[in-house]
């Protein structure tokens, strides 16, 4: 970034406050930790002292979020640098994460990418880049860590789609089939997982105010970050919902838009 | 809207264009973004708002923007429009809140530019750690309160938030990111503290946090009535209380009734302390719900409660510190019209023209409530452009009624001139060119030090430089 060195960080090891610690403490592998729509989420994990693996692509960012997860009460931040969207890298975040974070119980996927919806159906290398980066490569990277959990009969599986993938609307259908797929794939992997005993979460946000969505009409009445995270973790946490929609008013707007007939819902312009 | 890529992870490489440098490929040069400050007056339509989440996309921005463009903006609580930038560009610095460091020895915190006070204290008091100045609200970043150099309660001791910044690293339009200390670029750090934004853009900051006990402070409130009886009280305390300050009713003109705060952090005690979460105001109220006899009405009021409580108490630091803060968007209750806040520090040896200010305010029929005045001490300004100075400085807050308020500011302004006072930039919206000529005469050093593509509503009207 500059010529210069920067100067000698205070001391910024974190040490866990002393106090109460938790009957156990929880483990989670974050999948795209520098996701405007995980980063309050991963502050309140740590209030609550979790320990996490943060994978995502920018070192200098895994840096300054482990330094500031840690002041904040993490038990544990450990960081892995790599491009999720690429498949050819997923061996390498999966050796990191057995290896050197083996107890793990949670797994968080919170990466996307959304681009504007005219280029994405002009252009196809950008359709085929939207549905490997939302679909593809997440489904890649979620089957080998279920099958972990499946084997350890325990755990929780948890990924970030979005209401966009309930209903294909004109204004938005590429995103959305990419993440109504992954909302599929996590339906039948939670069928699967169920009898072993692991959860599988699938989380839909509606618009929230996070740099994806910055600049789009209306952006200053979007979701609360603060407020989604609060329901992600409180889902983390406990043994409902299957499907979290967050902020709670988008369950009752999708299931209204899902009902609407198909010989209506293709003429509105949504 | 616009041809927007945005990944928030996955995407190959298309990550390092901000959200915000790819705005700049909207073809939309009209200004659109209404941004207010706290006052909300002036309204100012700004051409397009960025908001980077790391710091690592500020060069980009820097680079792709023009000349006299940009000024930072945390949490808008400039109350005129130093934080604003009329028909340009803001770079809105909330995303950046991280705390990159801290050396549990000596107290030292290093945190990005964008992170509130109030973060710093919810993450820092439960470990014996607080601010070592703090100013009427936590709802500020670090960055604003070094950029506007902002003071507290213990200025008399403490003196201003600069005094405690020992680093901060700078993103500069036309040298990347510098760091300034007393021994690298030390002039830099000076013309940063207090420099309203205008050096560059704070990448992040190493403050020095103070060893508290705990959450509570030893607070005493003692009611007098005269200026006389104030100043006294204010010099009895400075050296036996952190903390003072005082409440007078504007209605009383040179006979300030009020009352005094003064206060200590509590060393040993046990008390459970929870924090609170008070009301939001939720909507603009009419304008006219605060008119003259309201006001009268809670002036006499709170004078009334606070004469009869108990002198002791042991508080929380939220309600001593930030009692305002209680009311989440309180400055909805002046209505459309916003307000203005005029704050200004007297010499205390015009001792009489501190008298007249009052008269006029109390003469004027223009009602103004939670007056608030302090006695400031004489630390040498951290700052090449800070406001507090040795004298007696107050803080009134009027109703936006157009002309009439003006006008009244106006004559204020003359006690002011004339008496070789000061206006505080962060509270203003209208001081004229002259008489930031005479709260700031050596404004000009500054100058050289203004990062040639930061500028403001405020820097434009009082100095007429783009």
């Amino acid at each position: 970034m500059t010529n210069t060195t920067p100067p000698q960080a205070p001391n910024s090891v974190g040490t866990p406050a002393a106090g109460g610690k938790p009957a156990r403490v929880k483990k989670i592998v974050i999948l795209g930790a520098t996701s405007g729509i995980v980063l309050e989420v991963q502050r309140q994990l740590a209030r609550r002292r979790w320990e996490l693996l943060l994978v995502a692509r920018s070192p200098q960012r895994l840096a300054a979020l482990q330094a500031d997860l840690l002041i904040r009460g993490a038990s544990q931040v450990l960081t892995y640098s790599a491009d999720l969207s690429s498949i050819a890298q997923h061996n390498g975040i999966l050796e990191f994460a057995f290896r050197e974070f083996p107890d793990f119980d949670t797994v968080l996927l919170a990466y996307g990418s959304m681009h504007n919806q005219k280029d994405s159906q002009t252009s196809i290398p950008v359709l085929l880049e939207e549905l490997q980066v939302d679909f593809v490569s997440a489904a890649a990277i979620l089957t080998p860590f279920a099958a972990e959990l499946e084997r350890r009969r325990t755990g929780c599986l948890a990924a970030i789609t979005s209401v966009a993938g309930d209903r294909g609307r004109r204004s938005n259908y590429v995103y959305g089939s990419a993440k109504g797929g992954l909302s599929l794939f996590l339906q039948g992997l939670r069928s699967r997982l169920h009898p072993a005993g692991v959860r599988v979460i699938t989380i839909k946000p509606g618009p929230v105010q996070t740099p994806m969505t910055d600049g789009l009409p209306h952006a200053a009445r979007f979701a609360d970050p603060q407020h989604v995270a609060r329901d992600i973790v409180r889902s983390l946490e406990r043994r409902s919902p299957d499907v979290l929609y967050t902020p709670t008013i988008w369950r009752y707007i999708m299931t209204a838009v899902r009902l609407l007939p198909e010989g209506i819902f293709k003429r509105l312009p949504l | 809207m616009n041809s927007s890529t945005q990944s928030s992870c996955g995407a190959p490489d298309k990550q390092s264009q901000s959200s915000a440098t790819l705005h700049k490929d909207s073809p939309d040069p009209q200004p659109t973004e209404p941004v207010l400050s706290w006052g909300r007056y002036p309204r100012a339509e700004h051409r397009q708002v960025f908001r980077p989440a790391w710091n690592d996309q500020m060069p980009d921005i820097l680079k792709a923007a023009a000349g006299s463009s940009l000024l930072p903006f945390g949490m808008g609580r400039s109350y005129g429009d130093s934080c604003l930038n009329s028909g340009r560009d803001l770079v809105q610095c909330h995303r950046l809140n991280r705390i990159l460091g801290f050396d549990e020895s000596t107290g030292v915190v290093r945190c990005e530019s964008g992170l509130t006070l109030a973060d710093i204290v919810a993450v820092f008091l439960p470990k014996g750690w607080f601010l070592p100045v703090t100013p009427g609200t936590s709802f500020v970043t670090l960055g604003g309160a070094i950029a506007n150099d902002v003071h507290g309660k213990n200025h008399h001791c403490a003196g201003t938030f600069g005094a405690h910044v020992h680093q901060i690293a700078l993103h500069r339009s036309d040298r990347g990111l510098i760091f300034c200390n007393p021994r690298e670029n030390p002039e830099m750090l000076r013309a940063t503290i207090g420099g309203l934004g205008l050096t560059g853009i704070i990448a992040w900051a190493d403050i020095q946090l103070k060893r508290v006990a705990g959450p509570w402070i030893n607070a005493e409130s003692i009611p007098f009535e005269s200026l006389k009886t104030f100043l006294d009280l204010s010099h009895d305390s400075n050296d036996l209380f952190e903390y003072t300050v005082a409440w007078i009713d504007c209605f009383s003109g040179k006979n300030a009734r009020g009352i005094f705060f003064r206060g200590n952090h509590a060393p040993n005690c046990q008390k459970k302390f929870r924090a609170k979460h008070g009301p939001k105001l939720p909507f603009e109220l009419p304008s006219w719900t605060l008119n003259r006899f309201s006001v009268r009405a809670f002036n006499a009021a709170f004078y009334a409660v606070h004469a009869a409580k108990k002198r002791r108490a042991v508080v929380a630091y939220d309600s001593f510190f930030y009692p305002l803060d209680s009311i989440r968007q309180w400055n909805l209750m002046y209505g459309r019209q916003g307000f203005l806040q005029y704050q200004c520090v007297i010499p205390e040896a015009k001792l009489p023209a501190f008298e007249e200010l009052l008269d006029r305010v109390a003469h004027s029929g223009m009602s103004s409530f939670l007056v608030v005045l302090k006695q400031f001490g004489s630390a040498p300004p951290a700052g090449m452009l800070s406001f507090p100075r040795p004298g007696l400085t107050i803080a009134f807050d009027f109703s936006m009624r157009g002309e009439p308020t003006l006008k009244l500011l106006r004559s204020l302004d003359e006690i002011v001139q004339e008496s070789g006072g000061a206006i505080y930039p962060a509270k203003d919206a209208r001081m004229s060119p002259a008489l930031f000529e005479t709260s700031f005469p050596n404004w000009r050093d500054f100058v050289p030090y203004k990062d040639p593509k930061m500028s403001s509503s405020f820097w434009r009207r009082v100095t007429g430089l783009p």
